[in-house]
């Protein structure tokens, strides 16, 4: 019995020692004074949220630190001193985020701090970031309570807009294709009953009431879903013009799927997460033509194109990024960088103030913060020749005209 | 209404085929894996590579990967599990070792699919043409996994109830410490038993791969389905995998359907109560067997 009880206290402990392991990916060397930056993160590597954090944060964090660091480092002063990253993972998990944040800050003592991946994260995360003064870039959060946070939290900046927003730019954008005679009035909306779908669909419901549409459906279906086809064939015989869905990534992919199956085929068809995602090119190559769905980017901007070789030269399997958070992360890592080299030491509370009231160059072309929050978003995107442009809102640099009605779908 | 019904039927057949090898290493080797589901994605992405790297048609897979998987699962029982069956002085006892164990593979596979193709989503196009079944328009590949699980399942239950070594392989899940007295080797039996439970999720997994999106960390979805199935109708209980699976399957597309999406999974867990209130141990559970 003994003995027996000893083994199961080894294997007990061997499991622990695994979890251990799969949560600490990598750790840093104690570095004496500034002769590097050290910049850690809590990352999603396993759990539900590493599909999004693989496509979106995980590498444009290593293409920028391997940029800056192939230039020689981060320039302070006059000297230039090269990143050393301290990494973790927070298994999707808000606990383990914490944990890791509280480790980074207090033990590893990392001079930077870069966000984890998704709004439920980077909202448990902004109070201990704003409590030890670190600048808190959300750059893949989507939350109607950004101007409220970034007010709550001054170190706290909102890269990605509100869900109301969101909502409000693709209901403005169907107000002016009805106008022009394009789609009448019906409109078909399915969405997550989760965070993302429930906050979207919640702002869209007032905003299409208000423009007089139509919502001939509006029914919410449970993360973890297997089958949409019940849902698609119940809107396709509403024969909507406008179908709406606020997705995740599997069932952005799933009611694609199914729609393109049954024939169901509007002339704007929506999907939400997912949609910008190169996955979304590769599975459906010229059947995703015509499809629209949240996000976009000015897919001709010469600094766009560039970002674009890049990233697929840096990352694993040449992967591309999405077309949506991806280039604003991008684009928020640039910013963190000016902010320091501008400010030339590893000051927090002068990189944050220096965030707040300078102006950048990045990625996605000149920002300037306003309330901790950019101007400018893209809301609406379509694929268009193998590409995510963005189409809404409409006065964005370099959106397109999007194109309608959608395309028929092509059978493979 | 027959679109709901083939639907439901079609999904059915999906958690059916998902549950089927769960019951035959939970209900007669008695391993309860929680790596399950880990397997189920490890040869979707075997077919992923396989169909995207060299062409190969998923269907074509099977006749690889379904092999291989029995011959890893027969080794991973003879050596990894092994110790804890000779060591374990009760079944529950073996139960708890084998959760804790597997729990600990869990990781391990989760960490190479992981360390192999990171955590973005997978996804390919196989058979994703519209077919037309009385009327109804539905997707080519799910049927094909639909009719795939009726052969499996069908050929399963012939092989336990018409042949000798089925009959020996029912007897251990009835009763393990009788079997031996009829001259039953319990141990050989198990092994097998727990390697065509893994030949199984390895097909589940090849036919899945085909119309679901999934990446290296979505197993657990599919060990907590195969869970339910599993206990629903009866553990180790083939025909209550059937069963169990079309019930919930049908419930979902009918509800969807006709009361509201959002209830499926509400639904879903309702059933799975409602069943376990009225038979403690399952649909098909030992009385019925």
């Amino acid at each position: 019995m003994g003995s027996s009880t000893k083994r199961r206290a080894v294997g007990l402990s061997v499991g622990l020692a695994m979890m251990a392991g799969a949560a600490t990916i990598g750790w840093g060397d104690q570095a004496q004074a500034q002769t590097s930056v050290k910049i850690g993160y809590a990352i999603s590597r396993t759990g539900p949220a590493a599909g999004g954090a693989a496509v979106t944060s995980i590498p444009n964090y290593e293409l920028w630190v391997k940029e800056v660091n192939a230039a020689g480092g981060l320039k302070l002063g006059d000297k230039r001193v090269p990143i050393e990253v301290v990494q973790y993972d927070d298994r999707s998990s808000a606990e383990e985020a914490a944990k890791a944040l509280e480790r980074l800050i207090n033990q590893d003592k990392v001079d930077f701090i870069l966000p984890p991946w998704g709004t439920g994260l980077n909202l448990a995360v902004g109070p201990i970031l704003n409590k030890a003064g670190y600048p808190h870039l959300a750059s893949t959060a989507v939350t109607d309570r950004a101007p409220e946070l970034a007010k709550r939290w001054p170190n706290s900046f909102w890269l990605l807009g509100t869900s109301a927003d969101a909502s409000k730019t693709l209901v403005e954008m169907l107000v002016k294709l009805r106008g022009e005679g394009k789609i009448g009035d019906t409109v078909a909306m399915v969405s997550i009953a989760d965070g993302f779908g429930i906050d979207l669909s919640a702002a869209a419901r007032p905003a299409l009431a208000a423009a007089k549409f139509k919502l001939a459906y509006d029914k919410t279906y449970p993360v973890g879903t297997q089958d949409l086809g019940p849902i698609v064939n119940e809107v396709k015989a509403l024969n909507p013009d406008t179908f709406i869905a606020f997705s995740y990534p599997p069932d952005t992919i799933a009611i694609t799927e199914q729609a393109r199956i049954s024939g169901f085929n509007p002339k704007v068809y929506y999907t939400g997460v997912g949609t910008a995602f190169p996955l979304f090119k590769q599975k459906f190559a010229a059947n995703a033509e015509g499809v629209m769905g949240i996000g976009g980017w000015s897919g001709d901007s010469p600094a766009i194109k560039d970002y674009l070789a890049r990233h697929k030269a840096s990352a694993a399997n040449g992967a591309e990024p999405d077309r949506w958070a991806s280039a604003v992360t991008f684009a928020s890592l640039q910013m963190l960088q000016q902010a320091i080299e501008r400010v030339g030491k590893v000051d927090r509370a002068a990189v944050i103030k220096d965030l707040q009231t300078g102006s950048f160059d990045t990625v996605i072309g000149k920002v300037k913060f306003e309330n901790n929050m950019p101007t400018n978003y893209w809301w609406v995107g379509q694929w268009q020749g193998g590409e995510f442009y963005g189409v809404a809102p409409s006065g964005n640099a370099g959106a397109r005209q999007p194109i309608l009605p959608k395309p028929a779908w092509k059978t493979q | 209404m027959t679109n709901a019904v083939l639907t439901g039927l079609v999904l059915g057949g999906m958690y059916a085929l998902i549950a089927m090898g769960l019951t035959l290493q939970y209900g007669v080797a008695r391993i309860m894996n929680l790596a399950y589901g880990e397997f189920l994605i490890g040869s979707a992405f075997a077919s992923y590579f396989l169909f995207t790297g060299w062409a190969v048609n998923p269907l074509v897979g099977l006749i690889v990967i379904v092999p291989v998987s029995f011959v890893v699962s027969f080794l991973l029982y003879k050596i990894f599990l092994t110790p804890l069956v000779r060591r374990a002085r009760t079944r529950d006892a073996l139960e708890v070792d084998s959760i804790l164990a597997t729990f600990g593979l869990m990781f391990i596979v989760q960490g190479i699919l992981l360390t192999m193709f990171g955590g973005a989503y997978f996804s390919y196009s196989f058979l994703a043409i519209p077919v037309t079944v009385v009327g109804e328009v539905l997707a080519m590949n799910r049927l094909v996994a639909f009719a795939l699980a009726v052969v499996l399942g069908t050929v399963l239950y012939l092989l336990l109830t018409r042949t000798r070594i089925g009959t020996s392989i029912r007897a251990v899940a009835v009763d393990p410490a009788s079997a031996p007295l009829v001259a039953i080797n319990v141990p050989q039996l198990s092994a097998l038993a727990f390697a065509a439970g893994g030949a199984l999720v390895a097909s589940a997994g090849v036919l899945i791969s085909m119309f679901l999106t999934f990446s290296a960390t979505s197993g657990v979805v599919f060990t907590m389905k195969a869970l339910i199935v599993v206990v629903m109708g009866g553990i180790g209980n083939l025909m209550g995998c059937l069963v169990a699976g079309m019930l919930l399957g049908l419930s979902e597309a009918l509800v969807a359907t006709y009361i509201d999406p959002g209830l499926t999974i509400a639904v879903n867990f309702a059933l799975f109560l409602g069943v376990l209130l009225v038979r403690p141990a399952g649909i098909f559970g030992r009385g019925g067997r």
